[in-house]
This record gives structure tokens, C-alpha cells and sequence, in this order.
């Protein structure tokens, strides 16, 4: 079963070279560890900047310098910033090749449910729904099952959508799922789990 | 025309009145415009329409204004940090509309830009399509989306020239620039004003043509979540 930190290298081998990607919160925000050795990728963060550098060191950091988390970040040589409207025009223009985020609920078609739970507080989706509706790739990052041992890799979601049939490709703690006509398909299968634990925990169909 | 005001308050006199629509720049607590919303706060406009990305902190940025109950309504994306704003939105004191950010950012930019509505992709099979228009081109279904004219916008640059010139910081920039334009009015506040022909016209962010009221002043910048990293000894 993979940790946060495989679950991130194993999404850094997504990335491809040239690519210009969005990082959700959690877990996507640590792929910028894993982006493989000669891949050179630019990350976007939709407040208004292509070009994410590194966490400041402690006493440079810039109040007006900040990423989508509201996390104090620096620039990096080939940094550009813009505004919000341009930020998710490049979004929305399919200009993003992939965004990796993170999810409550995926289903066997793609529907991707990450920004509320009802009766619970709702903080709201941010660019979550533009974000899936508009690049070119959406790849999860997740739990394959709640605490609880239910799985979250379903055949239709319960929670409100952050898109319909909008996620590529599922990465969880027990391995790697393509949405494909029909239903997932298992790409991989994480260390030390069999197919059968994968197949056992993912609600979902599974085609061959 | 002079736009050169001395306060805050002297900035937004004769702008404000209860009930109306005001667009703020910001996203966090970075590039708000921090002195025109204590300004409105002093000023104690009621029953306020805000379209901003976000409700600021408990006791700073947008959280002031709700701390007063001078909002009635929100129009954000994300309004996670502040107890006070969830408070009153569970209690039903105040309503709440979700704006995918992009979308938000979209309709501000498209009100100021003389546009009234605007087809996206954005949200379609969610919540937010419910009882919008829904357009199909080539085969991709989209949703009417409508523009934002703000009454008033409330703005944070860095640096400005007499004639309402613009140049934004960094990240500060943000939702600044579109929420300006979708203003009927624009105020803006800024770290520096400086002389006529001291910004290189090539690397205006925003023309003075949007911005009608400037003042300077000292901001706090409050940083909301401080990230670092190790020295390497």
C-alpha cells in the first residue's frame, strides 16, 4: 500500500516534459517533490502565476507572494504573473495540460465529487470546477476507501459534483485506475496489494 | 480631473449607499484592499452585496465588515477561513452565493467589458447549472454565465500615477484588475503614487481609464498561511 509521499511520486510520473500543470491542495501539492529528473514542468497556481518556485526561507517570505493555498511560495527565473480572469482563461482555454487534485468520491464514468459534503460546513469549490472542466488531463489523487473501509472509487457518486465525467485517471494508496468506456481499468497495482484487495475495494466496474 | 484623494474615507464619499453591489479585489488576505474596507466599515453602509473571491479572516479584510452585519450577501468561491462569515451564513443571517472562481473572475471581467453573459464549461452536471441556460457548440455542452456591474469596485495596487495608471505586485494582482473594471466607480488604494511619466507605459498592468479615486497609504499585508524552508547548514 502506497504512503502520501509514494502516492505523490507515483502522480510525478505523470508529468511529462514542457507541460504546464495545476497542483491541488494535500497530497498534489507534494508531486513538486517528484518531478522526475529531466522532466521540466511549470507549474500554474491560479491566483495568478505560471512558474511556482519553492517555500521561502524563513524571514524572506512576501506577503504578496503567495499560492492557491494561501501558502507563502518564491518565483523562479521564468515566472509570470497575470489576474485571476487571465489565469482561468488559460485554464478554461485547455492551455493547462494536466491538474492533479484531490477527491471525496470518483465514479466509473469520471464524476468527481472534492468540495462538499451536505450538512457539513461548506467552504466552497474554488477553482476546482473550472479547473476539471477546462485542462487537458485531471488526474486524482486519493484513498481508495474512507476510514470506515467504504470504498470512494464508486459506480455513481453520492456527494455533489465538482464535474461530470471529467477525471482521467485515479491514483490511490492501492494503486492506479484509467477511467475508460465502460468502467476503470487497472493500470497498476500499488506494493504489497494483490488485484483482488484492488478489485475487493473499488465499488466501481472493472473492465478487462 | 483630479483623482488624488487624501484618506480612505475622503476616497468613498458620496460613493456609498446602503444595499448596493460592491466588487472587491483580493485573494486571501493577499492584495485586498484593506484600508477602503475599514473606510466602510467606519462608514456603516448596510445590507452590502460583495463580490470578492473571499471573506477575509475574523477581525481583518471582508471578516470586519461581517463582524458589523453590514453584509447581506456574499458572492465567493471560498470562504473557508472565517468562523464569524460561517457563523452567520448557518444562522441564515447571511446569504451566500458560490462563484466557481473562475467563473467569478470571468464575470467581472466580462461586466466591465461591456459583455452580459458568457457560455462555460464550468460546472456543467453540478449544482451551479441548476436553472442556468445550456448551450451546446460543437457537441460540448455549456452554461450561461451572466457579468457582474459592481455599484462600486474596491481595489489594492502597487504603485500609481496621478492619472490612475496601474501596477500590481507579484500575486497581489489577482482578482484587482477584473474586479476594477467590472466597477461603475473604482477606488483604488496603493502602497505609492508617483509623478506623471515614472511608469514605463509598456508595463501598465491596468489603465488609468478604469480608475476613478486613488489613495495612499500604509498597509498591513497580513499574511495568512507563513510557509518556509530550512536553511541547508
Amino acid at each position: 500500500m502506497w504512503d502520501r509521499n509514494q502516492m505523490a511520486e507515483r502522480a510525478g510520473r505523470e508529468l511529462q516534459d514542457g507541460w504546464y500543470v495545476n497542483l491541488g491542495i494535500g497530497i498534489p501539492t507534494l508531486v513538486a517533490n517528484y518531478i522526475p529528473e529531466g522532466v521540466n514542468v511549470t507549474l500554474q497556481s491560479e491566483n495568478g502565476m505560471l512558474g511556482m518556485g519553492p517555500f521561502p526561507f524563513e524571514g524572506e517570505e512576501d506577503p504578496d507572494l503567495i499560492n492557491a493555498g494561501k501558502q507563502t511560495i518564491t518565483e523562479l527565473p521564468q515566472t509570470a504573473y497575470f489576474d485571476s480572469a487571465q489565469s482561468f482563461a488559460m485554464i478554461r482555454g485547455g492551455k493547462i495540460a494536466m491538474a492533479i487534485l484531490g477527491a471525496m468520491e470518483v465514479a466509473e464514468n469520471g464524476d468527481l465529487a472534492n468540495w462538499m459534503i451536505p450538512g457539513k460546513l461548506v467552504k466552497g469549490m474554488g477553482g476546482a470546477m473550472d479547473l476539471v472542466a477546462g485542462v487537458g488531463r485531471v488526474v486524482v489523487v486519493m484513498d481508495h476507501t474512507s476510514k470506515h473501509g467504504e470504498s470512494k472509487v464508486l459506480k455513481a457518486c453520492t456527494l455533489p459534483l465538482t464535474g461530470k465525467a471529467v477525471v482521467n485517471r485515479i491514483i490511490s494508496n492501492l494503486g492506479v485506475l484509467d477511467v475508460v468506456p465502460g468502467g476503470l481499468k487497472i493500470v497498476e497495482v500499488a506494493e504489497g496489494v494483490t488485484e483482488a484487495e484492488l478489485r475487493a475495494a473499488t465499488e466501481g466496474t472493472i473492465v478487462d | 480631473m483630479k483623482k488624488i484623494y487624501p484618506t480612505a474615507a475622503a476616497a468613498l464619499d458620496g460613493l456609498l449607499f446602503d444595499g448596493m453591489l460592491i466588487a472587491s479585489g483580493g485573494f486571501g488576505l493577499c492584495g485586498i484592499p484593506e484600508l477602503l474596507i475599514a473606510a466602510i466599515r467606519d462608514a456603516g453602509t448596510k445590507g452590502l452585496t460583495i463580490a470578492s473571491n473571499n471573506a477575509g479572516v475574523d477581525g481583518f479584510g471582508l471578516g470586519q465588515l461581517l463582524e458589523t452585519r453590514q453584509v447581506k450577501k456574499m458572492i465567493s468561491s471560498y470562504v473557508g477561513e472565517n468562523a464569524e462569515f460561517m457563523r452567520q451564513y448557518l444562522s441564515g443571517e447571511l446569504e451566500l452565493e458560490f462563484n466557481p472562481q473562475g467563473t467569478l473572475a470571468e464575470r467581472l471581467r466580462a461586466g466591465g467589458a461591456g459583455i452580459p453573459g458568457f457560455y462555460t464549461a464550468t460546472g456543467v452536471g453540478t449544482v451551479i447549472a441548476d436553472g442556468k441556460e445550456h448551450h451546446d457548440f460543437n457537441g460540448k455542452t455549456y452554461i450561461l454565465e451572466t457579468g457582474i456591474i459592481a455599484d462600486l469596485a474596491i481595489v489594492k495596487a502597487w504603485k500609481a500615477d496621478p492619472s490612475g495608471n496601474l501596477v500590481f505586485r507579484k500575486t497581489a494582482r489577482n482578482f484587482n484588475p477584473p474586479a476594477a473594471t467590472s466597477g461603475k466607480i473604482c477606488v483604488v488604494e496603493v502602497e505609492e503614487i508617483v509623478p506623471l511619466g515614472a511608469l514605463d507605459p509598456d508595463s501598465i498592468h491596468l489603465p488609468g481609464i478604469y480608475v476613478h479615486r486613488i489613495v495612499q497609504g500604509q498597509h498591513e499585508k497580513r499574511i495568512e498561511n507563513r510557509t518556509t524552508r530550512k536553511k541547508e547548514a
